[in-house]
């Protein structure tokens, strides 16, 4: 059984058809790739599968229930974390203050204690060590490069350990050394168990990183496979290329 | 000091670190504000005096409850005076209802009152919390005023209308008429002031500080937005109520217009926004100097309306010069908190193409100031 199942999702804004039928299969342990023209409606679906939005119809089962109707925060209480495109984080808190929001808080007593004397506290630096803001964790975020708030948006993902994570363009707009070291990271958690779906416009990127890539085109999936099949098929080039 | 922290900040010294060393002299600092504002009415006793400085520690309560959610949250309401009315009413109900004498039996109730300022917080908070931002500001202004003709027209039987209604007389006279008031509102100042620093402090606050910062991101991290926005509302309220309760009670009567004043609801913003949005001590600061102050061109322009003049020129020019406030301003120049920001080195590995600067403001309440207790010179009454 796939770990996420997104089946035919309809999705309108207006007169725009952002969504069109769309299906998707990601299986539990793979880095997928999405890739398609810009407007094929790739954010939008992370939108529907994380809550964000909700489709007009079709249904999105994550670990065999169906979470189509459920909010954002359920759905990363279930294990399943994203990113954004334009990467958000909380600029006014510390790198370290950051990375505490996701933590899971079980009861009212933890909620009220200190976070900063928090259990959690050193697996919080741990993860920050991990994506090398060690030396940034009492700065404010907002004054963090983009490359930087990428990193730091993956990590406090991380903190709450989800069994999948969604990436919204994360090679985008950022130096090539750190792309490398991205592409590291997520290979590393991959290896630990984490399953990845990833937006991607870096070809290179997607296509070093992903055993499964799908194409999406006009709101709805155009190809499937192995990278090296997808980039020979003659229906992508002409989605990129035509029109 | 600045100097040294700042030449220091590239070498690695963090802020977390300077303001460590800087946490003895804090705890001293307001350990001296404290025992001064204990000595103050036995000190300076004249109470032209410690009526002003009774009404300067409602508007450091009401403006710290306030600012637990408002400040924290980035909620911006301007509709507080319906807590604050509400408490007013609620003691005023309760003593006639069960004939609580004059003395210190009212006080006792004030707890109550709050609590009954509280509850009609959780109708006006899910109502209002719905909307966001500007909308969110002009709800609150909205129910406001819904609550303030409920409570003229005696819409419900409980408030007597434009008649006003009575509160028992307290026992006290001349010199230490004001004392007993004084000492249970820097209780509740003090239990308000605490609440909002355990808050600032536990990952309840932080997730208040997500929300102000970006409350979809902090949705999307398993933050219950909804729950965690209505219960800072309700708590804020609560104080705001038991504020409400002793000003009436002081005053010895209540009148919907003054108990439902929309100059309360700017003021308090005001206050906050004077000394620091979102930090402990901006609230304190700011009532310290404003309330004198508003008190005084009361006093002295007040016939003309001359003082709701110079009380919005105060707010536009806080906006304009210091959109952060007092306290976030002077401990950026205090801790090279800024200057710190920019010698902070840039990761050599894994830095971006664009460094984006983020906002100069911190919510931070080091370098705190608290009321020293140095209130105006002329008393009036509301």
């Amino acid at each position: 059984m796939a770990l996420l199942q997104a089946t035919d999702i309809r999705k309108a804004f207006g007169g725009i058809q952002a969504l069109d039928s769309c299906s998707i299969t990601v299986e539990r342990g793979s880095i997928t790739g999405l890739i398609g023209p810009n407007g094929s409606g790739k954010t939008t679906l992370f939108n529907v599968i994380t809550g964000y939005e909700r489709s007009d119809t079709g249904k999105v089962e994550f670990n065999g229930l169906d979470i189509s109707r459920y909010t954002p925060n359920r759905i990363f209480g279930m294990g399943m974390g994203r990113t954004f495109q334009l990467t958000r984080i909380f600029p006014r808190l510390t790198v370290t203050e950051n990375m505490h929001v996701a933590i899971r808080r079980k009861g009212l007593a933890s909620l009220l204690g200190r976070w900063s004397a928090s259990s959690e506290h050193a697996r919080a630096l741990q993860l920050l060590e991990f994506v090398g803001l060690t030396h940034l964790r009492d700065t404010p975020a907002g004054s963090l490069s983009y490359g930087q708030r990428k990193l730091l948006e993956l990590a406090f993902i991380l903190i709450a350990e989800p069994q999948m994570v969604l990436l919204d363009e994360p090679a985008g707009g950022i130096n090539p050394t750190l792309i490398d070291q991205l592409g590291e990271r997520i290979r590393e958690l991959n290896r630990q168990g984490v399953t990845f779906l990833i937006v991607e416009h870096n070809m290179e990127f997607i296509m070093g990183l992903c055993n499964r890539v799908m194409v999406m085109h006009r709101g709805a999936k155009l190809a499937e496979g192995a990278p090296e099949a997808v980039r020979a098929n003659p229906a992508v080039l002409e989605a990129y290329l035509g029109d | 000091m600045a100097i040294t922290a700042r030449s220091q900040a590239p070498t690695g010294v963090s802020d977390a670190e300077r303001a460590q060393r800087w946490r003895p002299y804090q705890i001293v600092f307001w350990l001296v504000c404290l025992a001064a504002v204990i000595a103050f009415p036995l000190i300076i006793s004249d109470p032209a005096i410690t009526t002003v400085a009774f009404f300067t520690l409602v508007f450091a309560a009401a403006g710290s409850a306030w600012n637990i959610f408002c400040g924290y949250t980035g909620y911006i309401a301007l509709g507080h005076a319906v807590f604050f009315g509400t408490g007013c009413y609620a003691l005023t109900i309760i003593c006639a209802h069960w004939h609580i004498a004059g003395g210190w039996a009212p006080f006792e109730f004030v707890p109550l009152a709050g609590l009954i300022a509280a509850v009609v917080a959780v109708p006006v908070g899910i109502v209002a919390l719905r909307t966001r931002r500007h909308t969110f500001v002009v709800i609150t202004i909205a129910i406001f005023f819904i609550f303030q003709l409920l409570a003229e027209n005696n819409v419900f039987g409980l408030t007597n209308g434009m008649t006003g209604a009575e509160l028992p007389i307290p026992p006290w006279s001349g010199y230490v008429y004001n004392l007993p008031f004084y000492y249970v509102i820097l209780v509740i100042l003090l239990l308000a002031v605490a609440t909002s620093w355990f808050v600032r402090h536990s990952k309840y606050g932080l997730e208040l500080l997500a929300i102000r910062d970006d409350e979809g991101r902090a949705l999307g991290l398993g933050v219950h937005t909804t729950r965690v926005k209505l219960s800072a509302f309700v708590l804020s309220a609560f104080f705001v109520g038991m504020c409400g309760a002793v000003w009436a009670y002081y005053v010895e009567s209540v009148f919907p217009p003054f108990a439902f004043d929309a100059l309360f609801d700017v003021l308090i913003a005001l206050m906050a926004f004077l000394g620091g949005l979102g930090t402990i001590s901006g609230p304190l600061l700011g009532a310290l100097l404003l309330e004198p102050a508003q008190q005084y061109l009361t006093i002295a322009v007040g016939q003309s309306g001359l003082n709701l003049v110079v009380e919005g020129a105060v707010f536009l020019a806080v906006i304009l010069l210091l959109p952060e406030g007092i306290v976030p301003a002077v401990s950026n120049r205090l801790f090279g908190r800024a200057a710190a920001r920019k010698a902070t080195p840039v990761a050599p590995g894994p830095a971006g193409p664009s460094g984006v600067a983020g906002p100069t403001d911190t919510t931070d309440a080091t370098g705190a100031r608290a009321p020293a207790p140095d209130a105006g010179s002329v008393a009036t009454e509301r």
